[in-house]
């Protein structure tokens, strides 16, 4: 497959990072096909039609191809050396011609990784490695057979699954943001346009009004995907209403929940999809320049995003006269050395223009002044994603799915002690048991599940009654918890809450910017009232003191972060007392989590006195009493639980 | 041509010109606010959350600081209501705890009516207001300090820690700290609560949503250490 360095090189120049240097590099073995050369920009709409027209062979539902997945969970298991392996394979066999083969961004059962996914008929192999890249160009490329051992297994009834879409987790999502991903190549815009890429734009650009723009955005009821919810279509309208000739478009993809990777995801599977939401918004509100406000902790995102933005501008789809409606737009990449607080809007504008990634009060909301002092729409990666989507297929076909309040579908990162961990599409309304049970497949090695937490490091922790609960902005706030970005971490019987809200608290307490006195030091006073609880020093009067404390910093903090750190707190007060109270008046963590309030000790019936835990106890704290006998010191004992592993008889019991 | 807004304070119909903040209409009109990181002539900050109040209608109504938050047209503001004085006196406690040794902050205490503390004293010297940089920088024109790091790291300090070369020792950092005055002497001087002032604490008995008196500090009143906050609404 040719491959063209025009466009190529300036990857390279901006390359430190080891990782982004193989993945690239990666990237290119796999025959990707990056840019066709210097290309001459689209003049018209139907200059884009006609490129479309042109690369109509690359829809060929008959095509043979071959899709690896690409993205970090799969590289890390393999696929880095997998996607070479096959090329090499192919070109062996003469077959690099007329089978393609796709490196694209996060396929979504991330569990399973490496996979594998082989069109026509979407057959998925799943945890392949390199030495598996023969057998199946061999069997299923040429012959069209199934080597079934890469094949998924229902846990449910050890079935063998061939295709991809009626494995559960795929089956019961609604892929219709993530679905592209399968087939387009990030790094090439081509791939996109073939899809139907900037249709939106051009149906936008060619005769409709931005006000008609706005009003099918906001028919469509979709609402922000960065945390707040705030609908998109009114944000846009304050925004263009406001007084101001030079508005600003910025997009929010500081991405920072632990554990959340929806926005990188799309960045790296699907960018030109966020650049069109980007410049159909910026024409909505008349906007003449945009901002990408990305962490620097997400290389391949940073680089396929920027790619992205070259290819764009090559075609003239950025910069002067976009596709000759006179309408004239510039975006620029803005690295941000990503820090929590900076995701929240404020404080991204201020890290935008070069100061410290502070918020501050609003209003004035940015939609009045916000980059610069002027009137600023900032949005979500996802958010913009969807735009595209509502100008194809209309308002009234998108809000289908999706419940009354909030149209679409959202992306959830289902992960945590879970079967099925991975990117995960639903539309809003969906309960969280369908996500957790059905999606997700339940909770890890039988166990039972206690709580999942939504909306990140300041969502709340809702346990097993809520599980019917529906998954939107209005209902997840009355539970006590928050959509976020759609972090949803899910923990088994294992856990214990307070032990977890203590956890991110300490995320909160660094994350925290400083500048109010309610969150910086509320938090660490919650946190000093969580030391007491889990070494078992806490008294009753903590846990009202507890609540007060965390309602104060809830009421009194200025931005969100401090107004949500309260949630893993309040949350767990609410659902989880009966454990807080065992801290706290039994001295006991039911868990067995909280170090200082469980003790290990050998059961003498159990133990065969073979000595392999004395061996393994790195703080010398077991010793043999007499012959064969051995007993644990709990003064030197850590809690490390490593005597547990090495004694071959379970003899060695927690409490 | 100056703007002006109607806007209800405490349950009273006021005009104000437009682009003036909540606390600046408070005080313009004799209701006091209590603050520890604003000072006329310093732009607002926004960082002690003290100086907060209940805007909106009941129902809801939302918590704001009211030094950083301008006054808009209809809009309704209770200086004093018991949402209010729950969460400042919860504030103030913490205050306590973070710096028991600053008489300013002793002082706020014995107004409001806290008499426990139930933290552990921290001792610090610095509550982070930012009165200090904003005065360098606004007043005597230094830039000689700022923040460094961030949330519980968060400090005040020349740039890099390094001794500043454009600090001209003029002291205006130290005049405005509300932290380093030191306390003065009580009877309790070495509890982290000095309560000696309570006589300053606001002793009306009864407790209404909109603030009534405007005697701040009030001197009519005999001073009733006993008594709790009632909450009666008026009809
Ligand atoms: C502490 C904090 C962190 C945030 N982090 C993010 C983030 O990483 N990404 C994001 O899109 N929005 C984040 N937000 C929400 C933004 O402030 C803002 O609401 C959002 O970008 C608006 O876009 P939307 O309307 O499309 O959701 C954060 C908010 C807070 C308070
Ligand atoms: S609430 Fe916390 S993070 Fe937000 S501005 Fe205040 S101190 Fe900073
Ligand atoms: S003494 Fe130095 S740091 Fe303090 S206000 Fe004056 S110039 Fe600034
Ligand atoms: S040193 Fe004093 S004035 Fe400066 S921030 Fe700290 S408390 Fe405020
Ligand atoms: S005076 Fe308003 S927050 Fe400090």
């Amino acid at each position: 497959m040719p491959i063209n360095l025009i466009g190529v090189e300036p990857l390279y120049k901006e390359l430190n990072h080891n990782t982004t240097l193989s993945l690239v590099r990666f990237l290119l073995q796999g025959g990707v096909l990056m840019n066709t050369g210097i290309r001459s920009k689209l003049a018209k709409p139907v200059d884009l039609k006609n490129l479309r027209e042109m690369l109509k062979d690359r829809l060929d539902p008959k095509k043979q191809r071959l899709v690896v997945c690409g993205d970090t969970g799969c590289s890390v298991c393999g696929s880095r050396e997998l996607a070479p392996a096959i090329e090499e394979v192919l070109q062996e066999r003469g077959l690099a011609g007329s089978v393609e083969l796709k490196v694209t961004g996060c396929l979504g059962f991330c569990e399973k990784g490496p996979l594998v996914l082989v069109f026509p008929g979407a057959v998925f192999y799943q945890q392949v490695q390199a030495e598996d890249a023969a057998e199946i160009v061999e069997k299923t490329v040429l012959r069209g057979e199934i080597v079934d051992r890469l094949l998924y297994t229902d846990p449910a009834d050890g079935r063998k699954i061939t295709c991809a879409y009626d494995i559960p987790f795929y089956k019961l999502q609604t892929r219709t943001l993530l679905e592209t991903g399968w087939y387009i190549n990030p790094l090439d815009i081509d791939d996109y346009i073939a899809r139907g890429g900037y249709a939106a734009l051009a149906k936008v650009l060619d005769g409709m009004p931005p006000e008609a723009v706005i009003a099918e955005i906001k028919e469509a009821d979709l609402r922000g995907r960065g945390g707040a919810g705030f609908p998109t279509g009114l944000k846009w309208e304050f925004c263009r209403a406001a007084a101001g000739n030079e508005k600003y478009i910025l997009c929010n993809a500081d991405e920072g929940d632990p554990g959340a990777f929806m926005d990188r995801s799309l960045l790296e599977g699907n960018p030109h999809a966020v650049l069109e939401g980007i410049i159909i918004a910026a024409y909505a509100v008349g906007a003449k320049e945009g901002i990408i406000y990305i962490r620097i902790e997400y290389p391949t995102a940073v680089l396929k995003i920027e790619q992205a933005v070259r290819q764009a501008r090559e075609l003239g789809l950025l910069g002067k006269n976009i596709l000759g409606s006179g309408f004239d737009f510039e975006v620029i990449i803005s690295k941000g050395a990503g820090a929590f607080v900076c995701g929240e809007e404020t404080a991204l504008i201020r890290a935008a223009e070069g100061k410290v990634g502070e918020p501050r009060q609003k209003p004035p909301f940015p939609a009045n002044a916000g980059f610069r002092g002027m009137p600023t729409v900032i949005n979500n990666v996802e958010t913009f994603v969807n735009v595209p989507l509502i100008i194809n297929r209309g308002a009234a076909a998108y809000h289908e799915t999706g419940t009354e309040s909030s149209g679409g579908t959202k992306i959830f990162c289902l992960v945590g002690k879970i079967n099925n961990s991975g990117l995960v599409e639903v539309p809003f309304g969906t309960t969280l048991r369908q996500i957790i049970f059905g999606i997700g497949g339940g909770i890890k090695n039988g166990k039972r599940f206690k709580a999942v937490q939504t909306g990140g490091p300041s969502g709340g922790c809702l346990p097993e009654e809520m599980l019917d609960l529906k998954v939107d902005f209005k209902d997840l706030a009355q539970a006590g918890s928050i959509m976020g970005s759609g972090g949803m971490i899910v923990m088994d019987e294992d856990t214990c809450v307070v032990d977890l809200a203590r956890y991110f608290l300490q995320f909160l307490k660094s994350e925290s910017c400083g500048k109010c006195f309610s969150c910086r030091v509320g938090i660490q006073r919650m946190l000093e009232i969580y030391d007491r609880l889990t070494t078992g020093s806490a008294s009753i009067e903590d846990l009202d003191l507890l609540e007060e404390l965390a309602v104060t910093v809830k009421d009194t903090s200025m931005c969100g972060l401090g107004q949500t750190s309260a949630n893993p707190v309040l949350s767990t007060l609410r659902y989880f007392r009966d454990e807080y109270l065992a801290h706290v008046r039994d001295k006991r963590c039911p868990a067995g989590v909280c170090r200082s309030l469980f003790r290990y000790s050998i059961d003498q019936d159990s133990c065969i006195g073979c000595g392999s835990c004395a061996e393994q106890c790195h703080a010398g704290a077991i010793v043999e009493m007499e012959e064969g006998c051995y007993s644990i010191n709990p003064e030197l004992c850590t809690r490390c639980g490593a005597c547990v592993e090495a004694c071959v008889s379970d003899a060695i019991t927690k409490g | 041509m100056k703007i002006v807004v109607q806007m209800t304070l405490n349950g009273l119909r006021i005009d104000v010109d437009e682009g003036m903040t909540i606390l600046e209409a408070a005080r313009f009109y004799g209701m006091n606010i209590p603050t520890l990181c604003y000072l006329e002539g310093l732009s607002p900050y926004g960082a002690c959350r003290l100086c907060l109040v209940e805007i909106g209608m009941p129902g809801q109504s939302k918590l704001v600081t009211s030094c950083t938050y301008r006054v808009e047209e209809g809009l309704v503001v209770r200086t004093d209501s018991e949402w209010v004085i729950k969460r400042r006196k919860m504030l103030i406690e913490l205050y306590l705890a973070t710096c028991p040794s600053s008489k300013v902050i002793q002082d706020l205490a014995s107004k409001y009516h806290v008499t426990t503390v139930r933290f552990t004293p921290w001792h610090e010297d610095c509550i982070l207001c930012g009165l200090c940089v904003r005065m360098c920088a606004e007043q005597m024109q230094g830039k000689a300090i700022g923040f460094a790091h961030r949330g519980s790291n968060r400090r005040v300090t020349t740039p890099f820690d390094k001794e500043s070369e454009v600090c001209r020792l003029c002291g205006g950092c130290m005049y405005v700290c509300p932290a380093c005055q030191s306390r003065c002497q009580g009877p309790q001087e070495e509890q982290p609560v000095c309560n000696a002032c309570l006589n300053l604490q606001q002793p009306c008995l009864d407790y209404f949503e909109d603030k009534m008196c405007f005697m701040d500090p009030c001197v009519a009143c005999e001073l009733d250490a006993n008594r709790e906050v009632k909450a009666k609404r008026r009809p």
